[in-house]
């Protein structure tokens, strides 16, 4: 399998690992995948209640290079966007970004899984319904 | 300096040592006769290269030079071994036994027979890939003509119980038959100690060229025949036509040579290197070692390491040249069919290495080697969510995964 130098990048040096408070009430955690799979991703935000942008974001995976570089960038765009902006981040953007071939598409859909799951998290934290979760 | 990466998949294949090709260059050039040119010294000359190499081969393996059937290796070998004996023996029977952890060149021609009128057994192995004897002797029917188990795995290196299995299919007048691919060349086998009457092997395990292996076939007590499964021109005793691959035939005779001579002090140096190599890695919580520890090929170790995904740990240790599972599978997203067969989890199989020493392993990067295993494993676990959650104590069978 040959990966693109962005996915390397990201394999090397992955940007954001590490774990926010789940107990706060700004802080939203999406876990998903699952271990016979091959890939688990955790992915967190941290959101500034008063502009409802996300300030902070941290991610853990168990996975392939591109779930890896999948969860990485995804928190690297998450940084600095509102909640709405990132619940509009499509997996093909993160296809494109980091050029994964189709049999590596799913580490995508999984990362996008995550940021949403995470979103719906933070909403159901604080009172909001919980978001439809499409399940792939 | 040391040439990165590494080359640690010895058991996929080993390089050509350096006295192997010379002996072989001589038929790659000047000598290029065909051995069965019986009217001019071109073709005695091949033959004469043949005919040596034939007796150094049969000295490694303690039988008689015409017990040799050259093949293009141990995937023709299994197939001329499996499928020769369940023609030639049809009026005895048809049912062949063998075990759930073979090589695909074995399981796949036992498939193809069951499809054409064969029934197979195949026996499961325990936790530590060894099959039980018990469960050899119940399968053992009047109709059984032949048991075929491997000598030490691809994969594991775990090494059967051959005497005692062979024992058990004379004592029921079947044939015994093994693939010797991993064992030749690595650790003594004698076919008349070990009681074998058909094994299989290639030169390129052990040091000789690619493209040439050959069948043992016994000539006595019993005498064995099998149909050839390649027909032509007679070569080998009807067994298998086909011109003669002369240097090829001449590398794997020098390379059995060789093994005869330096088996010993290779076995014993290299033992010692895997079991460093092991000891280190082990150090590491949750790494365990797949197969058995004692009944093992020397310079083979595989390792899971838990709660790290197998492909992401083949990226993170890229100045190795390792296998995860058998090489001849890892093309698929699959886990390890031998390992699952130990009884290993999907997560513990993907997450296993597997480490193949060779004669030209060192020291230096055995040391490398270590400290790049233990990088890549620390690294990813602390990117690893279900590490995190395992050191916290939380059991993650317990958890609800939505599954994708």
């Amino acid at each position: 399998m040959a990966y693109s130098d962005k996915v390397i990048d990201h394999y090397s040096n992955p940007r954001n690992v590490g774990t926010l408070d789940k107990s706060k009430k700004n802080v939203g955690t999406g876990l998903v995948g699952a271990p016979e799979c091959g890939d688990v991703m955790r992915l967190q935000i941290e959101v500034d209640e008063a502009t409802n942008t996300i300030t902070d974001a941290k991610f853990k995976t168990f996975g392939c290079g591109s779930a890896i570089a999948s969860s990485s960038l995804a928190t690297e765009w998450l940084k600095g966007k509102t909640v709405d902006e990132a619940l509009a981040i499509d997996n093909m953007e993160i296809v494109e970004e980091l050029a994964l071939p189709p049999v590596k598409i799913h580490c995508s859909v999984l990362a996008e899984d995550a940021i949403k799951s995470a979103i719906s998290d933070y909403r159901v934290k604080n009172g909001l319904p919980a978001l439809e979760l499409a399940h792939h | 300096m040391l040439k990165l990466p590494i080359y640690l998949d010895n058991n996929a294949t080993t390089p050509l040592d350096p006295r192997v090709l010379e002996a072989m260059m001589p038929y790659l050039t000047d000598v290029f006769g065909n051995a069965a040119s019986r009217n001019h010294p071109f073709g005695w000359a091949a033959e004469e290269g043949v005919d040596y190499a034939r007796t150094q081969i049969a000295q490694l393996i303690g039988c008689d030079s015409k017990e040799i059937i050259f093949t293009s290796g141990a995937t023709e070998g299994d197939n001329l071994g499996i499928k020769g004996v369940f023609e030639m023996y049809a009026q005895k029977g048809n049912h062949i036994i063998t075990t759930t952890t073979e090589h695909k060149a074995i399981l796949d021609t036992c498939k193809h027979l069951e499809k054409i009128g064969g029934r197979v057994t195949y026996l499961p192995v325990d936790e530590l890939g060894l099959i039980s004897l018990e469960d050899l002797e119940a399968a053992m029917t009047p109709e059984t003509i032949l048991v075929t188990i491997m000598y030490g795995n691809n994969e594991t290196g775990t090494i059967q119980p051959i005497r005692e299995i062979a024992a058990i299919a004379h004592k029921h007048g079947a044939l015994f038959m093994t693939d010797g691919t991993q064992a030749v060349g690595k650790i003594p086998v004698d076919v008349n100690a070990d009681g074998i009457d058909i094994m299989a092997f290639t030169a390129h395990k052990m040091y000789g060229p690619k493209g040439i292996g050959a069948l043992y076939v016994r000539r006595k007590n019993p005498r064995v025949k099998v149909t050839a499964q390649m027909d032509g021109g007679g070569h080998e005793r009807g067994m298998r036509s086909g011109t003669l691959n002369v240097p090829g035939i001449v590398g794997m005779g020098k390379a059995c040579e060789l093994a005869r001579l330096e088996m010993a002090a290779d076995a014993a140096r290299l033992s010692v290197m895997r079991d460093r190599l092991q000891a280190e890695l082990m150090t590491m919580e949750e790494t365990y070692v797949n197969g058995s520890v004692e009944h093992r090929l020397p310079h083979v170790a595989n390792i899971s390491f838990k709660y790290v995904e197998g492909e992401g740990l083949m990226m993170g240790v890229k100045d190795l040249a390792v296998s995860s599972g058998s090489a001849c599978t890892s093309a698929s997203l699959e886990p390890s069919y031998v390992l699952k067969a130990l009884g290993l989890s999907d997560d513990l199989a993907h997450s296993s290495l597997r480490f193949g020493l060779s004669r030209f392993t060192t020291d230096e990067q055995i040391d490398y080697a270590i400290n790049h295993v233990k990088e890549a494993v620390t690294k990813l676990r602390e990117m690893s969510p279900l590490w995190e959650m395992h050191k916290e104590g939380i059991d993650l069978s317990k958890i609800e995964w939505a599954e994708h």
